[in-house]
C-alpha cells in the first residue's frame, strides 16, 4: 500500500475532562476528497484542527505522507486551511490575502505575482484583486479563501464547513465548483461538514463520526447504502428503522409476527433493527402487481404530505409506522389518506443493523 | 404626542412623529449642551481673549490695548521654548513608554480566562479608587531620603534618590497614566478575531510574523486611543511634576499656573495653554492620520 496523505494512529484528544476524539485510526489516501460528517461536538473539526497543527492530540501520531507531524507549529506544516468563517484578513486586499502564504515563505516577488495571478483566476475572482474582503459577497469570500490556501500548493487542503455560511442554491453551485476545482488541481482534499448532503455529492470517501469516535469510514455510496450502524444510518438521509429479530438466515421477523427478507448475516434469534429507506418503498393497490421476490406489507396510509419533486406517505403497519416517498411522476398513482394499501419492498433494500 | 396614535398613518405624520422624535433626543442632550457651554467653551473663548490682552503695571490683565506680545513671545523667549521642548519629550517619551509596557500587559490580560480577565481589569482599576493627589504623594515617600525604592537603589548601587528629577516625573507619568493606555489596547485585543491569527500561522507566518501583519494592524484602533489618552494629559501634566520634579524639571502645565497665580502674567498664560491645545491637537491629528497609513 501506498503512503497514506494523512495518516491518523490512534489519536485521541482531551480538553480537561471532555475526550473530544477517542482514539482513532484513519488513512487519508492521496489525492481523494474525504469528508468527515457528524453533528456538532462530534470531534470532527478538532480532528482537523490537529491536523493543521492548531491543536495538538494528546496522544497519538499524525503523519502527512509518512512524516511525523509530532508538536510541529502550523507553519512548518505542509498543509492549508480553508476556515469556518474565512478568516480573511480585513486590512489586506485579495491579492494581499492570497499573496500573504507566499510572502510568508519568502517566495520571490515575481513568482507570488504569478502564482497569484493563477489562484484568483482559478476561483474566478479576477478583477477584483484589489478590493478588500468586507467589500465581497459570502460566496467572493469563500473563493478568496480557497484561493489563499490553494496558492501555496499544500500537500493536503483542510476545509472546515466552508460553505456553512452560504445560502443554499450559492452553496450548490461551490459544491460543484469545489469538486471541479479538486479534481483540476489534484490536491487530497478534507472536508469538515455536518451537511450529509454535501458530504454524499461531494466526497469520494466519508468518515461518519459520533462522540469523538469513528463509526464508518466508506466510499459515498456505501455509506448511504450500507450504513454499519443505526446511528450512520439515520444521520444520513431520512431513514426507517424498524425492531425485529433474525427468525432464520436471511429473514427477519417483525414485531406483528410477519416475516421479511433482508440483508443479514446474523445467527437466528439476534435482535436487529431494519434500516429501510423511504424511496426504497414502493405503495401498491394490491399485491398482485408486486413482483414475486418483493417482501409485501400491508398497512393503510395515515397522511399525505405534497413535497413538489416527491410525495411522502406515512404508512401504518400497526406495530409501526413507516414513512414511504414517491417521485411525483407523470403516471404515478397516488393515494388518499386512509387508503389500504400494500408497501414493497426488495430485500437487498432492507439492512438489518445490529448496533 | 402630535399625531394621533390611532388611524391610518400619512407621510405628513410620519414626518411629524420623527421630528419629535428627534426633540425628545436633544432635550435628552441639553444639560450636557448647557454645561460643556458654560464650563468649557465659554472659559476657553476668555482665555483665547486674554491672550490677546494687556497688562497694567501692577500686572492686572487689561481688555484694551490688544496685542500680540505674549504670542511672540512664545516663539521668541526662551524659557518658554525650552520649556515647551522638554515637555514634548517627556509627553512623547511616556506615550511611548506605556505603550511598549502597555502592550504586552494587555495582551497578557486579553487571552487569559474570562475570570482570570475580569481579576486582572479590576487590579489595573483599583489604583483610580484612590485621589491621584494622594497616590502621588506615596511616591514621594517611595522615591524620598529614606524610600524604598531609593534604598534598593543604594543597595544595588544604582541609582541615589530621584525625588525632584527627571526620572522621579516620569516614573509618576507612566504610573498615573499606563492604566489609559492598557484599557483602549485590551478592548482592541480582546475584540481580535483569532481565527485571523490562527489563519496566518496556518500561511506559514512564525509567530511574531503573524503578531507584525495581522494582531498589530488589527489593533492599530487601541494604540492610537491609548496613545492619545496619554500623551494629551502627559503634555499638560500639572501635579506630577509639581510634586516629585523639581525647579530644574519645570514642564509646561506648571508653567501655565506659574503665570496666573505667581508671575500675574494672566495674557502670557492664556497664550501658552492655547499653543498647548494647538500642539495637543496637531499631534493628534498627525498620529491619527500616520498611524492610519503605516500601521
Amino acid at each position: 500500500m501506498t503512503t497514506p496523505a494523512v495518516g491518523i494512529r490512534g489519536v485521541t484528544k482531551r480538553f480537561g475532562d471532555v475526550v473530544a476524539v477517542d482514539n482513532i485510526d484513519l488513512d487519508i489516501t492521496d489525492g481523494e476528497f474525504f469528508s468527515l460528517l457528524g453533528p456538532s461536538g462530534c470531534g470532527k473539526t478538532t480532528t482537523l484542527r490537529m491536523i493543521a497543527g492548531l491543536e495538538y492530540p494528546t496522544e497519538g501520531s499524525i503523519t502527512i505522507h509518512g512524516e511525523e507531524m509530532g508538536l510541529r507549529p502550523p507553519n512548518k506544516r505542509p498543509v492549508n486551511t480553508v476556515f469556518q468563517s474565512y478568516a480573511l484578513f480585513p486590512h489586506m486586499t485579495v491579492a494581499g490575502n492570497v499573496a500573504f502564504g507566499l510572502q510568508m515563505q519568502k517566495i520571490s516577488e515575481d513568482e507570488t505575482n504569478r502564482r497569484v495571478g493563477e489562484a484568483i483566476d482559478l476561483v474566478r475572482l479576477s478583477g477584483m484583486e484589489n478590493r478588500r474582503p468586507g467589500m465581497l459577497s459570502g460566496g467572493q469570500q469563500q473563493r478568496v479563501a480557497l484561493a489563499r490556501a490553494l496558492v501555496n500548493r499544500p500537500e493536503v487542503l483542510l476545509l472546515d464547513e466552508p460553505l456553512g455560511a452560504l445560502d443554499l442554491k450559492l452553496r450548490q453551485a461551490m459544491q460543484l465548483e469545489l469538486k471541479e476545482i479538486q479534481r483540476e488541481v489534484g490536491i487530497t482534499f478534507v472536508y469538515v461538514t455536518h451537511d450529509q448532503e454535501e458530504a454524499l455529492t461531494m466526497s469520494d470517501r466519508i468518515a461518519v463520526m459520533n462522540d469523538g469516535q469513528l463509526l464508518q469510514v466508506a466510499p459515498s455510496e456505501e455509506i448511504y447504502e450500507r450504513p454499519n450502524t443505526r446511528f450512520v444510518a439515520e444521520f444520513i438521509g431520512e431513514t426507517n428503522l424498524i425492531t425485529g429479530t433474525v427468525s432464520e438466515p436471511g429473514v427477519v421477523k417483525l414485531e406483528d409476527g410477519s416475516l421479511v427478507r433482508a440483508r443479514t448475516h446474523s445467527a437466528a434469534g439476534t435482535a436487529v433493527t431494519l434500516n429501510l429507506r423511504p424511496e426504497k418503498i414502493d405503495l401498491h393497490n394490491t399485491e398482485e402487481t408486486i413482483p414475486e421476490h418483493f417482501n409485501k406489507l400491508s398497512g393503510t396510509i395515515s397522511r399525505r404530505l405534497y413535497f413538489g419533486d416527491s410525495l411522502f406517505y406515512e404508512v401504518n403497519f400497526g406495530h409501526t409506522i413507516v414513512d414511504a416517498r414517491e417521485e411525483n411522476r407523470p403516471g404515478r398513482q397516488r393515494f388518499e389518506e386512509g387508503a389500504p394499501i400494500v408497501a414493497a419492498f426488495h430485500p437487498d433494500s432492507a439492512q438489518a443493523l445490529t448496533e | 404626542m402630535t399625531a394621533k396614535a390611532d388611524g391610518p398613518v400619512t407621510a405628513e405624520l410620519e414626518a411629524r412623529a420623527e421630528k419629535a422624535e428627534s426633540r425628545r433626543g436633544l432635550f435628552l442632550a441639553l444639560p450636557s449642551y448647557i454645561y460643556l457651554l458654560f464650563l468649557f467653551a465659554l472659559p476657553l473663548v476668555i482665555i483665547g481673549v486674554y491672550s490677546f490682552a494687556s497688562r497694567s503695571r501692577t500686572g492686572m490683565p487689561k481688555l484694551e490695548a490688544w496685542n500680540l506680545d505674549s504670542i511672540t513671545k512664545l516663539f521668541t523667549d526662551d524659557l518658554v521654548r525650552s520649556i515647551f521642548a522638554r515637555s514634548l519629550i517627556v509627553a512623547v517619551l511616556t506615550t511611548t513608554f506605556c505603550l511598549l509596557v502597555g502592550y504586552p500587559f494587555a495582551y497578557y490580560i486579553a487571552t487569559r480566562s474570562e475570570k482570570m480577565r475580569n481579576l486582572l481589569l479590576v487590579f489595573v482599576m483599583i489604583p483610580f479608587w484612590t485621589n491621584f493627589l494622594v497616590r502621588t504623594y506615596a511616591w514621594r515617600v517611595l522615591l524620598g531620603e529614606d524610600g524604598l525604592i531609593t534604598e534598593l537603589g543604594r543597595f544595588l548601587n544604582l541609582w541615589d534618590s530621584m525625588l525632584f528629577t527627571l526620572p522621579a516625573v516620569y516614573i509618576g507619568l507612566i504610573y498615573g497614566f499606563l492604566p489609559f493606555m492598557v484599557l483602549p489596547l485590551y478592548a482592541a485585543i480582546e475584540r481580535l478575531d483569532w481565527s485571523l491569527i490562527e489563519a496566518a500561522r496556518d500561511l506559514y507566518a512564525s509567530g511574531w510574523e503573524a503578531f507584525r501583519k495581522v494582531t498589530l494592524p488589527l489593533t492599530k484602533q487601541g494604540i492610537i486611543a491609548g496613545s492619545i489618552l496619554v500623551f494629551i494629559p502627559s503634555l499638560g501634566a500639572y501635579v506630577t511634576p509639581d510634586i516629585l520634579g523639581g525647579a530644574k524639571t519645570t514642564l509646561i502645565g506648571n508653567y501655565v499656573v506659574n503665570q496666573f497665580l505667581t508671575a500675574r502674567n494672566w495674557p502670557l498664560g492664556s497664550s501658552v495653554s492655547m499653543a498647548i491645545m494647538v500642539v495637543m491637537l496637531i499631534a493628534t491629528i498627525w498620529y491619527f492620520r500616520s498611524g492610519a497609513k503605516t500601521l
